[in-house]
């Protein structure tokens, strides 16, 4: 097995999604439903509230620990809004908004997409079309993120605000454009820690630590392939050339999972850099991990019936989303270069 | 089969130790050129290296009464690093501060502690490893060199190819056979005296670029004393593969072409284009998590473990990203690649492509350990 249960957090995460989610449970989700009964398992156990304080629901752990039970759902391919749930509650917290139940998830998380938020007398009104929102159809409630006179605001909107345009990723986690037109309560609205620049930070940090966990199981099961499939006379896990493309595999998990830790331990206090360095290692990783896993498991791995897919389709779809390597690494490089070369190594070292 | 990489430990003394370092550094290599800084830890200056041995730098976590300093991994790692960052020269010591003092460390005798380890600790004394044989690279359990008992000591024969540094080393540790059984049996360690043990020639192998880095070394009924024995006799080949996760696992594994990545940038300017920002961000973001393995290993050599899959994979993964740095920049950069020349960033590139090769050969080719790795995954 892969190392994604070194804590107490990890245990409890990998118990409720290996009761819970297995083939087909992952089938049904990719056919559209909703899996309550896992969902509501994840909730009483606690984990969508990991990353607040206890007085909040929170388990008190630091927050790069709380983080890390997302290796664990990565792992397990949990079909479910665990980390957007988690980001919502993070967005919200630091507006000071109360974290509804059920499952949650935030706007906007595409480049260039912005709601228009108005204040009016007795209340609010916030509109616009936000692109891929994670699990949109699925969530009862929102946190978005809109200026109000140049300054950061978190909305808390219920899904009656919205109309969906269904959309998914590559695995079929509901990615989809919602239209949202609806006037809010005055207590609905807050000033934002946060803005959507550091929103999209912090879920590209969640991302990493799924991408992460996908990849450390990806090793392991694809070792284990390598080592039952018989080919020539032997298992196919002897030949010098399958041992290396999975010590290849094995590299880019391993530091995949380095990245992922750094980034989880810059979200509070909230650091750019760790993310954007981990967002581009990871993304990168998760194509090449998924390139071998697929070689490695030959044509069986291809079909429908294997699970091998259900872990690399996420990988291609999570290394887009909050940004991919081009992006995240672009950001870096420009900070890099105004350092310039003789600041270069202090601010690799400072990361 | 678990691969673990855990947070390296917090290190608040280090910090301030690389303050002082880098000003040290700052003033030390004020006129040196970007393609003297480019020769990496290949850089030999036995002046330097004195000044690190007053400085406290080398032997750093050994105890005090062998000369060191007894400070931790993670502090010496600072050390390590800001060298390599800055194209420091520190061949002469290098060896010897990484891996031949900690096994005397281990398992010297109390005579060979206290005769050698202050020398290397002071920045006087540097180390060559005689392991690779003509016949006996990566398949270091074939080696046929041999040290036959004799009265007082032993005669030894045999020769050994590929030793770096060993025109210029005060002393090597010798890999040989001392008793009967095949392949990994009957293998032992040997502290060999290079300047005075009579029987040893030592010839030059000029590398690709014509520089003399490694060599012959042939020994021709070379006396060596019984007290030469490093350890137990016929403990050689577990001595040998406990020294390899000090020898993998550092930042000269992915820093060996940290100064064309220093010319990138210089040549790039303040204000990138797009490709050059994305591929300065992309090493910059391959440099930093691959430093988080390394510092994360030397935190488990700290505690006493032996890492030696995460050091292999240190070394994967690292000599992966630094033989391909320069291949990204030549094609950013409208340069043409010289050995040597005014031109800084030509000569910078060019005499990096000139050692890269052997970057993935030293210390256990590319092959080998991703036949570790494999092993490690539980695959034979």
């Amino acid at each position: 097995m892969p190392d994604h249960t070194n804590n107490m957090l990890q245990l409890t995460a990998d118990r409720v999604f290996a009761d819970h989610v297995a083939a087909r449970e992952l089938a049904a989700a990719e056919s559209g439903v909703w899996p309550q009964a896992a969902w509501d398992a994840v909730e009483s156990a606690g984990l969508t509230r990991a990353l607040l304080p206890e007085a909040a629901g929170g388990y008190g752990v630091e927050p790069a620990e709380a983080l890390s039970l997302l290796t664990v759902a990565g792992a397990h391919a949990l079909p479910l809004p665990l980390a957007e749930t988690m980001l919502a509650g993070w967005l919200l917290a630091g507006a000071g908004l109360a974290m509804p139940d059920g499952p949650l998830s935030v706007a906007p998380v595409r480049r260039g997409d912005a709601l228009a938020l108005t204040q009016h007398p007795g209340g609010w009104h916030l509109a616009g079309t936000v692109h891929r929102i994670p699990w949109g159809r699925s969530v009862t409630t929102l946190a978005a993120v809109a200026m109000h006179r140049g300054a950061a605001m978190v909305a808390l909107v219920p899904s009656s605000g919205w109309t969906v345009q269904p959309g998914a990723n590559l695995a079929l986690e509901p990615r989809d454009t919602l239209r949202i037109a609806v006037d809010l309560p005055t207590e609905a609205v807050a000033p934002a820690g946060p803005d959507a620049g550091q929103l999209r930070a912090v879920g590209a940090a969640l991302r990493c630590q799924q991408i992460a966990g996908a990849l450390g199981q990806l090793v392991a099961m694809t070792t284990q392939y390598a080592l039952d499939r018989t080919q020539f006379g032997r298992p196919i896990g002897k030949f010098q050339a399958v041992q290396h493309n999975l010590a290849i595999l094995a590299g880019h998990a391993a530091a995949a999972a380095a990245a992922a830790d750094s980034a989880a331990e810059a979200i509070a206090p909230l650091r750019l850099l760790p993310i954007a360095a981990a967002k581009q290692r990871c993304g990168e990783a998760a194509g090449v991990g998924a390139a071998i896993a697929h070689q490695v498991h030959g044509a069986i791995g291809f079909t429908y019936e294997h699970g091998l897919h259900y872990l690399t389709k996420r990988l291609w779809s999570w290394r887009d989303e909050f940004g991919n390597e081009t992006e995240w690494a672009s950001l870096l490089g420009r900070h890099m270069a105004e350092a310039g070369p003789d600041q270069l190594w202090t601010e690799i070292s400072a990361v | 089969m678990q691969i673990t990489f855990p947070p390296p430990p917090p290190c608040p003394e280090a910090e301030i130790l690389r303050a002082e370092v880098r000003a040290f550094l700052a003033d030390e290599l004020a006129g040196r050129t970007p393609r003297q800084r480019a020769e990496s830890w290949n850089g030999y200056d036995r002046d330097f290296s004195r000044k690190l041995g007053q400085r406290g730098w080398i032997g750093m976590t050994w105890p005090k009464r062998y000369g060191g300093h007894e400070r931790n991994a993670l502090e010496r790692y600072v050390v390590l690093e800001e060298m390599l960052a800055a194209g420091a020269p520190v061949n002469m010591h290098w060896i010897a501060d990484r891996q031949s003092g900690p096994l005397l460390l281990r398992a010297g005798s109390e005579a060979q502690r206290q005769a050698v380890l202050p020398r290397i600790a002071a920045g006087e004394c540097g180390f060559c490893i005689g392991m690779s044989e003509p016949d006996s690279g990566s398949d270091l359990a074939s080696v046929r060199t041999r040290a036959v008992p004799v009265q007082g000591g032993f005669l030894v024969n045999g020769t050994k190819l590929w030793t770096s540094g060993a025109h210029l080393a005060d002393y090597m540790i010798l890999f040989c056979r001392t008793g009967p059984g095949e392949r990994h049996e009957g293998t032992s360690q040997l502290l060999v005296d290079l300047k005075h043990t009579k029987g040893l020639s030592i010839r030059p192998v000029r590398a690709l670029s014509g520089e003399h880095h490694f060599n012959e070394v042939v020994f021709t009924d070379a006396f060596l004393p019984e007290d030469a024995v490093i350890g137990a006799l016929g403990q050689g080949w577990a001595q040998v593969t406990s020294e390899l996760a000090y020898e993998r696992s550092g930042p000269e594994r992915f820093l060996s072409t940290f100064q064309v990545v220093v010319e990138l940038a210089r040549a790039l300017g303040p204000t990138p284009s797009d490709r050059g920002a994305i591929a300065l961000g992309r090493l910059a973001a391959h440099m930093i998590a691959l430093r988080r393995m390394s510092r994360s290993v030397a935190g488990m050599l700290q505690q006493g473990g032996n890492p030696a899959l995460e050091a292999a994979l240190v070394k994967e993964v690292g000599n992966t990203l630094e033989q391909e740095i320069p291949e990204i920049v030549r094609l950013l950069l409208d340069t043409e690649p010289e050995a040597d020349g005014a031109d800084q960033l030509a000569a910078v590139l060019g005499h990096t492509m000139l050692h890269i090769p052997s970057f993935s050969l030293r210390g256990g080719t590319r092959e080998v350990l991703r036949g570790i790795i494999a092993r490690g995954l539980g695959l034979r």
